[in-house]
Parts: C-alpha cells; structure tokens; sequence
C-alpha cells in the first residue's frame, strides 16, 4: 500500500427505509489531510458523512450496508462500540449546538467528563488548547464561565469545534460547519482548518465550492446519492474527469 | 346571529365576554379567599393566628384547637409522597420519550396518564383493600416484629402496624400523583430539540449519559413543573387520604399509625361539627391550607423564573 489512509469507505450504501441515500460509494479518506465533499442539496452528503461515525445507529429505519474502515477496521463490525467509534470520529454539525444548561468551560470538557476526567488543571489545560485550536480562546478567556448560548453564532460553532477537539479526536467531520455564519466567521473557520490538519484528519462536508477549493486537498463530488469523482482537490477543479463534474464546478447545474 | 349585528357588535362583543369570563374566574378565587377569612374569624380570634398554627392540640370535646398536627401531616404526606413519586414519574417519561420502541410510546403514555384520570375515592378503596392488607402483612408487621426484637427504640416510632394510617396514605398519595408529575415531564423530554441528543451522542456519550447530562438539564423547568403539580395535587388531596390515613389527629404521628392531613380532617369533622368555635377552627384549616398552597406556587415560580432565565431563547 502507498500512502496510509485514516479512514476508507467500501462499497457504502445507506438506506432511509426502501430509499437508498447514498448508494456504493469508496472513498479513501487520507491521514491529516482535509477531504471535501462537494455536490448539490440533497445528493447525499450528510448522509455519507453519517455514516463515518455510526451515527444513522440513533434513527430508526436506516440501514448502513458495505464497510467503513477506520485504521483498517471496518467500525460496523460485530462487537465494535459505537460509543468509541465516536470518540475517534468527532463531529460538528451544520448548525452550532451549544449545551444551553452549561458554561463555555463545561461546554468545551463535556467530552472528557464522559472519560471521567476529573482533575481540574487537566481539564483547564484541555480546555485551553481547544479553544486555541478553535480560535476561540481570546475572545473567552475571561468569560468561562458564562453560559455559552450568549456568544454569538459564529463563537457558537466555534465552541461547538472546540468541544469536538477537546476530545482529541484522530477524525473530524464537519457538516456544512459555516453555512450558518457571516464571512467573518465563515473566515475564522477556514483558517483555523489549515492548522488543525496538523493533527487531525478532516472531512468537511461543503456545498460552498469555493470553500471546498480554498481549505480542501482532496474533494469527492457527490451527486444523486453517489460518488462521481474523487481527487486532489487541484486536479478535480482544474481538470475533472467527469463531464458532470466539470458542469458542477463551472456552475452549469447545481 | 344575523350578519349585521354580528358585524357591528362581534369584536366587542367577543372582548367583553372574554373580560366577563377572565374576571369572573379572579372574582370567584378572591371570593372564596373572603369567605374562608370571614369564617375562620372566630377562630382566629380565640387562638391568634400564630398560636392557631403552632398549637398542637385539637380536641373538639374541650373546645381547643391548633392546626400544627393536620399541617404536619399535611407536610409529612405531600413531601415523602412526591419523594417517592418523582423518580418513578421521571423514570416513566425518560422510558417513554428515550428508550422505548415506537409502537410502545403511546401504550405506555396513555396508561400513565390513565392513573389520572381514576376517582380519588377509587384510590382510597383500593387502597383499604388491596394496598393495606399487603402493606400491613409484608412491610408493616416484619418490621414491627424486627424491631421488637432487635431494636426497642424504634417500636414507638413506627407505630402500630394495621395497615390504617401515615404510610399507606402517603403510598397511595404517591401512586396518585405520579402521572401529574411524568405527564409534564414527558412533555419537557419530547421538547428538547433533536440536535441536542445528537452533540452529545457525537462526543462518545452513551444513551444514559445522553440524558443525564444534555436531555433533562435542558427539560428542568418542564420538570419543575410537572413536580409543582404534583405537589399541588398532594397537598390538596383529599378523599382518598381520608379513607387510608385514619384520621388521629392527635401527635406524635408514627411511622404507621394514625394521623391526619388539613384535607383530610376538615373531610372527616365538618358534618359533626356541632359548636361555631369548631366550625371556625375547620374553616381556618381550610385558610391555612390556601395559604400553603399559594406559598409553594408563589416558590416555584420563583424557581421557575431563575431556571428559564439563562436558557435559551431558540
Ligand atoms: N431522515 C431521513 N429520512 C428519509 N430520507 C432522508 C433523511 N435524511 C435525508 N434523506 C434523503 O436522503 C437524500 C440525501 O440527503 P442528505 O444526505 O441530507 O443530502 P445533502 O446533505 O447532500 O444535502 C435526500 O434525498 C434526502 O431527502
Ligand atoms: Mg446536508
């Protein structure tokens, strides 16, 4: 095998009932780089990205057939907790879900106090660096303690990232993580995705193709509920493959 | 209606039949506030309305009354009552609204809510007849017997053990006020939005985690409600703590033993209340009983209020 992947899809289909989602998808998701999906409303990419982290197991009805590797093992597998695949395979969502009963601080450790974290300066400390890697800690240094729902959207999805660090996670996805927010945030967002693909492996789901070309190294474009094309990031905007790729990217549908 | 009066009367007319109805609702509530002062006047006056409180000593023979004993009991009931009400009511609705399989939610639901929907004097006969045999030959008795021999001391706490009094009353009265209490949380628990659960479960939280720490923090205030109600309804009831607690309204109350409850006495003395001293003293326990209640409703919307104030807003 050349390059290692972190995680890899085969063959992957999700039914919701009898309605396949997305069907027979392989898609290589490499180590520390920052993979994009990319396509039209309603092709399928939540539902994709569902399915790395097990969680369709919370809705009735849905079925996840083919495998899911992680490290080489498939997270589907018999006996395998879905509990602990996510604590691998974080995740932010598409809007930002700040505990409303909980401070900034509890918000961003309430990961490590499901791990049975204890110790005050481990969770100070786990608190601050996920919310440096958030690019968030500056603007709440001084108000840890203060409710998270009084930050502002954009501080929220932040905090929603730095309470999916906290954890470190070997995987994160993000779903549409800056559909929500004004530039400013949607900025603060991609710049800090450069630094944390030092460590972390991301894939980011984004119906914004500028975005996925600016933050991503390689980007899979779904439609339908399959994949068309998959490649680095450079060659799949330059040169697709795919003629209904090249329609996608140069805005003829979509 | 014919259309023309209907088109130049309807707005109004529809404001001050409302404004008539609302009205009438705070006018009757301030009515019986009245009417109950006015009764228990004579009462008051005898005793003080402090020392009326505080006495402990009700005997209708000799013409004195204090309400400390049925207040106590009172307390005692309603409190241990929704003690042991409040898991069984949240365990319900978390069962309900988390765990069980869709086609069981309804079912299950309907039947809690069903246990509201029974008489209370249902409840009391229940209770004399199926409740209080069992307490009285499988909780009762081996205890009064344990503590005979073995632990002397206790013997006159727990009282006499025929099944008649503080224990089965309070049992029933718990039983009574569990769906009040899971029916709102049940409400609160289905409110609380989806994307919760899922930030949580994202985290590597298991189920039970999940609602420990995200569900019912965020469905407290539906909670607290639900507990109010409950609590309201136990303070309050009457015929079938009546019929179970036996009535002595004489202290010290046993574990066991007889007692009463300000419901249950005024239930059980005002149709042989033969001077106007002891009719007043009934009425005055009536007096003391809204009192309490308006003072748990005045707390909780305090409480209320500090819970929902940093919540959000979305
Ligand atoms: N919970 C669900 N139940 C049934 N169908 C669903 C559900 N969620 C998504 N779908 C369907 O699956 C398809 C893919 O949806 P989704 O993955 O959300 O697309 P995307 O994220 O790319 O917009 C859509 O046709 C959508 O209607
Ligand atoms: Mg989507």
């Amino acid at each position: 095998m050349g390059e290692p992947y972190r995680m890899e899809t085969q063959n992957l289909s999700v039914y919701y009932g009898r309605t396949p989602g997305v069907r027979g998808v392989s898609l290589p998701i490499h180590d520390r780089r920052v993979t994009a999906l990319i396509g039209p409303s309603g092709c399928g990419k939540t539902t994709f990205l569902r399915s790395l982290n097990r969680m369709h197991d919370l809705t009735p009805g849905v079925r996840v057939e083919g495998r899911v590797l992680l490290d080489g093992e498939d997270v589907y597998a018999p006996g395998v907790d879905p509990v602990v695949v996510r604590r691998r395979v974080g995740m932010v969502f598409q809007r930002p879900t700040p505990f409303p009963t909980m401070s900034i601080f509890e918000n961003v450790v309430a990961g490590l106090r499901l791990v049975g974290v204890r110790d005050r300066h481990r969770l100070a400390e786990a608190a601050e660096r996920a919310l440096r890697m958030a690019a968030l800690w500056d603007e709440v240094k001084d108000r840890l303690h203060a409710p998270a729902v009084g930050l502002s959207g954009g501080q929220q999805q932040r905090l929603s990232i730095a309470r999916a660090l906290a954890v470190e996670p070997e995987v994160l996805l993000m779903d549409e993580p800056t559909s929500a927010l004004d530039p400013i945030s949607t900025q603060a967002i991609e710049d800090l995705l450069e630094d944390l693909k030092k460590t972390v492996t991301i894939v980011i789901v984004t119906h914004n193709m500028q975005q996925a070309a600016r933050v991503s190294d390689y980007t899979a474009f779904f439609l339908n509920g399959e994949m068309v094309e998959f490649g680095p990031t450079e060659r799949l905007f330059t040169n697709p493959e795919d003629p209904r790729t090249e329609a996608y990217i140069t805005g003829r549908f979509g | 209606m014919p259309e023309w009066i209907y088109r130049r009367l309807g707005d109004r007319l529809f404001a001050t039949l409302v404004a008539v109805l609302g009205l009438g609702v705070v006018g009757a509530a301030l009515l019986i506030t009245v009417v109950l002062y006015q009764g228990s006047a004579e009462a008051f006056r005898t005793f003080g309305f402090f020392g009326f409180l505080t006495s402990s000593v009700w005997d209708a023979v000799r013409g004195v009354f204090g309400a400390w004993p049925p207040l106590l009991g009172t307390l005692i009931t309603a409190s241990l009552a929704l003690l042991l009400a409040f898991f069984p009511a949240l365990a319900a609705a978390i069962f309900v609204v988390e765990m069980a399989p869709r086609w069981l939610r309804e079912p299950v639901a309907y039947l809690v809510d069903l246990l509201a929907a029974l008489p209370s004097v249902v409840y009391g006969l229940w209770g004399i007849f199926v409740l209080v045999p069992l307490v009285r030959a499988h909780l009762e008795l081996p205890l009064f017997t344990w503590a005979a021999a073995r632990a002397p001391l206790l013997v006159p706490l727990l009282g006499p053990p025929t099944g008649i009094g503080l224990l089965s009353a309070t049992l029933v009265l718990a039983l009574m006020i569990v769906p009040y209490a899971s029916s709102l949380a049940r409400d609160a628990l289905a409110l609380v939005p989806q994307s919760q659960r899922e930030a949580m479960f994202a985290l590597g939280a298991t189920r039970w985690e999940v609602v420990r720490r995200v569900v019912i923090p965020y469905a407290r205030a539906g909670i607290f409600s639900g507990v109010v109600l409950a609590l309201a309804r136990a303070l309050g009831e009457t015929m079938a703590v009546t019929m179970l607690i036996g009535n002595a309204v004489n202290l010290p109350y046993t574990v066991f033993g007889p007692a009463a409850t300000m419901a249950s006495l005024i239930a059980n003395e005002f149709t042989e209340a033969d001077t106007d001293l002891h009719l007043s003293a009934l009425v005055a326990v009536g007096f003391v009983l809204l009192l309490l209640s308006l003072l748990t409703n005045l707390a909780a919307t305090w409480v209320l209020h500090r819970l929902s104030r940093k919540e959000v807003r979305r």
